[in-house]
């Protein structure tokens, strides 16, 4: 077995522009702090082009001694996770201009990054691991940078349900290194063939529990509308999306490595139920956008789970759960960036004749909309149906018949936030959408850049499919 | 050529949304050029019309989409889709020319019409179960827009009742086409090699699932009773454009979908699902008529008489997937009548539609009892009315004779009981008698006084729908000839 550290050039590229930009906002002055912001890009590009050229190169492999894998879903979420981030600061770039802790910001989103990624290619539990503390301390920082009392109360229900959680996942990491002697996956699935089921299954509860906190499902998601309310918006879009890739990817790769005779599949099947079902059941009653838009993504994270519930069963389970990942971070993030572009529009009524104040923002907020529903042509429609599809092919109908349910009961709430866009603003002149205090004109650019990349990546899903359908290494 | 038919309104639709220098005049009369230009195009297309076979597509398109789920841009003609993509280009015609004199943000209304009008050309042309359902979703969001935007009295509500409604049947539809396409060897979506295959012939419990599964979808949509709740109040809050569009070409998704998705893909489940079919159809027909019978309000009995007039299509549909102990002739003619019925209902009640929207545009109500006597103010408004209703309950001589002539003449063999909804042409008789009576004849009273008569772009926007009618009703044979060899294609699918 080969170091292979070039195989691990993307996280090079992110961890290097971690640490230059911390040196260099250490020593910038005040306002010259958007020099880190030329690091991040810089290191993120890097990061997305190096990915790509690996995607298209040599099949699966591994580095370093077989616990970190190099193939098509490392490959996948790598590059996802490096244009989301991108679009993250695209996003953000009117809110952190001129922010105090503005290098701070970008260093801790780019670790955060390379946290989510060493999820997604983690091959031994130990690396899943080392992931997730990467993955998962930057973001109490940068939820709780806002300063403000929600964002204190949404930092500290991060911290204590990611303290909690992690301890499972460690706790869980242990008993199946118990019983197997093994943290590798692939000795892990030989290790675990013999040992007693109830351990196997009390691991494995351990070890999900811990990657829901990361993907905001079920039973793992109380932080996610805090937070997604609490913070700095270009900080809630992040950890609304990013976490996400590397935690799901990362149960695919843990669960394929567990023995068959394990009822895993089941488990996972109920936690999307109750991650889409709870998620919607929210969402219903929130006046708030990003609220909204919080518990939007817990349900999501439930229509992810359904490939994962089938991991390595369905042939489309793998292509499916990256490509809805792509559809869902894309999609996401342009609705974010209709936030982001006027923040003082805080409850769904302030998006009242935002048609004809930004007929382009609002176009934006449609597609990105009725994409999270799951309209075709979107992109998150072709992850539906491809999700859909691998679920039913392994017999998990029922899931399939809950999944669509929920579609249609989501319909509710995005319409809620859709109908105010499309009536007249008859509000006094001097107040309403055109007078807020603060527009930025680059989140404006970026959702409907994000939201014409969402519908794109819909009508072109085939290239996208096929991009995502290489081996997992073993 | 068939794809420019298609994308042809929807490129126009972008350029006028994404152009605010587009004066909002000019824009009423691009939408007409184009819907214009487009119904050339069909025309030439009707002209040129040879299937190389029975069975066979025309102007047949394919291009790779999504090979890893056995998706692709497949279109082509039949006799089945042909006569609806030309129904529904006619249509949009109309409703252009209707709107030329609509002031409230005709640019944007132009610009969803389009778009409306792409995704029904589309739903129609497809011959790939995801391309269909593309078109079908996209259908449902830009009617959702048209009621929402241009409705009134209480929209907001009836638009969102509309939109959740059929968004669950699309939902449905889009599970039974996921069974559909894991039932396939090897896995397709494509609507030639399905109904080639019939992948569910020997699974009847699957496939009875799936069907039961497409059958909501499709019910939801075309509407029969019992899932017709959300059409009334969609079309009475609708625009008279959008009606004319919800009643006439829309709806037509519905029984489209069951002549071209469930009764050549799955013929077996057809056969053993006939009968519910056709009680469905038969209630349909009745209760639409019953309730049409108790309106007041003239565009929601309109609306109610669309449940009736799709029942027809539906019982007949249904007759047809009664192979034992039938002819296959029978069976042919009942399916030709379904699709001709279709086209002949969507042509009729859109223009009744837009009548009824002139009630409002010039009195603000649709209540019956607010008009008497219009004949003597507005005399050609009276005598298209008169025109339109007599088509519509049926007279022989108009396009709904030669439909619910075939219907009945096609099922009674296969099913006799289908003689049960026979009073449904009494009734709908009755009541559209009545309306005339209300609204036209006797003294001009309440609204009537001082009503305008059609104005010159009323005129033609209706007169033509009417024409076409007569045409059809008098001269059926150019429609027939085309429906015909495809319908006998469908009945020896269903007897397979």
């Amino acid at each position: 077995m080969a170091m292979n550290p070039l195989g691990l050039l993307p996280e090079i590229c992110l961890m290097a522009g971690a640490v230059i930009g911390l040196l260099a906002g250490s020593f910038l002055p005040r306002n010259r702090q958007w020099v880190t912001r030329l690091i991040a890009v810089a290191a993120l590009l890097a990061s997305a082009i190096t990915a790509l050229t690996a995607m298209s190169g040599a099949a699966a492999e591994t580095a370093f001694e077989g616990t970190f894998a190099i193939d098509a879903p490392t490959g996948a979420a790598r590059l996802i996770i490096a244009v989301s981030t991108l679009l993250v600061i695209a996003l953000g770039a009117g809110e952190l201009a001129g922010h105090p802790r503005e290098s701070e910001i970008y260093v801790l989103l780019l670790l955060a990054s390379l946290g989510a990624a060493i999820m997604a290619g983690a091959n031994d539990l130990l690396v899943l691991v080392v992931g997730y503390l990467l993955a998962t301390i930057p973001l109490y920082a940068l939820i709780g940078l806002r300063r403000t009392p929600k964002a204190a109360e949404a930092a500290l229900k991060t911290y204590l349900l990611g303290a909690l959680l992690g301890i499972a996942l460690m706790l869980g990491v242990t008993m199946l290194y118990g019983v197997s002697g093994a943290t590798g996956y692939q000795a892990l699935t030989q290790g675990l063939a013999e040992a007693p089921p109830t351990v196997i299954i009390v691991g494995i509860v351990g070890v999900v529990a811990g990657l829901m906190f990361k993907a905001g499902g079920v039973p793992g998601h109380f932080w996610v509308p805090d937070a997604a309310q609490g913070a700095g918006i270009a900080a809630a879009a992040f950890l609304t999306t990013v976490p996400k890739i590397g935690a799901l990817v990362a149960a695919y790769r843990f669960l394929t490595a567990i023995p068959e005779t394990i009822p895993w599949p089941l488990l996972v099947a109920v936690l999307a139920a109750a991650s889409m079902s709870l998620g919607n059941l929210a969402a219903f009653a929130q006046t708030d956008a990003r609220r909204l838009l919080g518990w939007s993504t817990v349900s999501q994270v439930g229509y992810m789970l359904l490939p994962v519930a089938v991991a390595g069963q369905a042939d489309l389970a793998l292509p499916s759960l990256l490509f809805y990942l792509a559809a869902y971070s894309v999609t996401n993030l342009a609705a974010f960036a209709v936030v982001a572009s006027a923040p003082g529009r805080g409850s769904l009524k302030d998006y009242r004749g935002l048609v004809t104040t930004n007929p382009w923002l609002a176009g934006a907020l449609v597609v990105s909309l009725l994409s999270l529903v799951g309209t075709p042509p979107t992109a998150v429609f072709v992850g539906k149906l491809t999700t859909f599809t691998a679920a039913w092919d392994d017999g998990f109908e029922w899931l399939v018949i809950v999944a669509a349910l929920n579609t249609v009961a989501s319909l509710f709430y995005y319409l809620r936030w859709i109908v105010p866009v499309f009536k007249h603003n008859e509000k006094r002149p001097g107040a309403g959408a055109d007078t807020l205090p603060v527009t930025h004109r680059a989140s404006t650019v970026t959702a409907v850049v994000a939201s014409a990349v969402v519908l794109a990546v819909g009508i072109f899903a085939g290239p996208v499919l096929t991009l995502f359908s290489g081996p997992m290494a073993q | 050529m068939l794809s420019l038919v298609i994308f042809l309104p929807l490129a126009a639709a972008v350029v006028l949304a994404a152009a605010p220098g587009i004066a909002e005049r000019a824009a009423r009369w691009v939408w007409v050029g184009i819907t214009l230009t487009d119904l050339a195009l069909v025309v030439g297309m009707w002209v040129a019309f040879q299937p190389s076979g029975p069975g066979q597509l025309a102007f047949e398109e394919q291009l790779e989409w999504i090979p890893n789920v056995g998706s692709s841009y497949h279109i082509g003609l039949d006799g089945l889709s042909l006569p609806l993509v030309a129904l529904t280009a006619v249509i949009f015609t109309a409703c252009a020319i209707y709107e030329l004199r609509q002031e409230d943000r005709p640019r944007a209304q132009a610009a969803l019409f389009l778009f409306l009008q792409s995704t029904c050309l589309g739903l129609f042309a497809a011959q790939d179960l995801i391309l269909f359902f593309v078109f079908f979703d996209l259908s449902i969001v830009g009617m959702y827009f048209v009621i929402a935007g241009w409705g009134h009295g209480n929209a907001a509500r009836s638009a969102l009742k509309f939109f959740l409604y059929t968004f669950l049947g699309s939902l449905a539809l889009l599970l039974g086409f996921i069974g559909l396409f894991l039932a396939a060897e090897p896995h397709t979506f494509d609507m030639v090699e399905l109904a080639a295959a019939a992948p569910l012939q020997d699974n009847p419990i699957a496939g009875n699932l799936i069907m039961a599964a497409l059958v909501i979808g499709l019910a939801i949509k075309t509407p029969t009773f019992p899932f017709h709740t959300w059409l009334p109040p969609a079309h009475t809050d609708a625009p008279a454009a959008g009606s004319a569009v919800l009643a006439g070409v829309l709806l037509k998704m519905g029984t489209y979908g069951f002549v071209r998705i469930t009764m050549p893909m799955m013929p077996d489940a057809w056969r053993d699902w006939a009968w519910v079919i056709i009680a469905v159809g038969i209630v349909s027909v009745l209760y639409g008529a019953l309730v049409a019978l108790a309106q007041t309000d003239l565009k929601r009995m309109i609306a109610y008489t669309s449940v009736n007039h799709m029942g027809y299509v539906v019982l007949a549909v249904g007759a047809a997937g009664v192979v034992s102990g039938s002819d296959a002739v029978a069976r042919q003619v009942a399916v030709t009548g379904a699709v001709t019925q279709m086209v002949s209902h969507g042509l009729i009640t859109a223009a009744l539609f837009l009548l009824a929207g002139i009630l409002r545009d010039r009195a603000g109500t649709y209540a019956m009892d607010a008009y008497g006597g219009l004949a003597k103010p507005a005399p050609k408004y009276a005598a298209l009315f008169a025109v339109g209703a007599f088509a519509s309950l049926g007279l022989p001589g108009f396009s709904g004779f030669i439909a619910e002539f075939q219907i009945f003449a096609g099922s009674i063999g296969p099913a006799p009981v289908v003689l049960l909804a026979l009073p449904g042409i009494l009734i709908t008789a009755a009541l559209f008698l009545r309306a005339l009576q209300r609204l036209l004849t006797g003294e001009t009273r309440g609204k009537s006084v001082g009503f305008a008569d059609l104005r010159p772009t009323e005129m033609s926007s209706i007169a033509p729908l009417l024409l076409l009618a007569v045409v059809i009703g008098v001269f059926p044979r150019w429609l027939l000839d085309v429906i015909e060899p495809a319908a006998a294609v469908v009945v020896d699918l269903v007897g397979r």
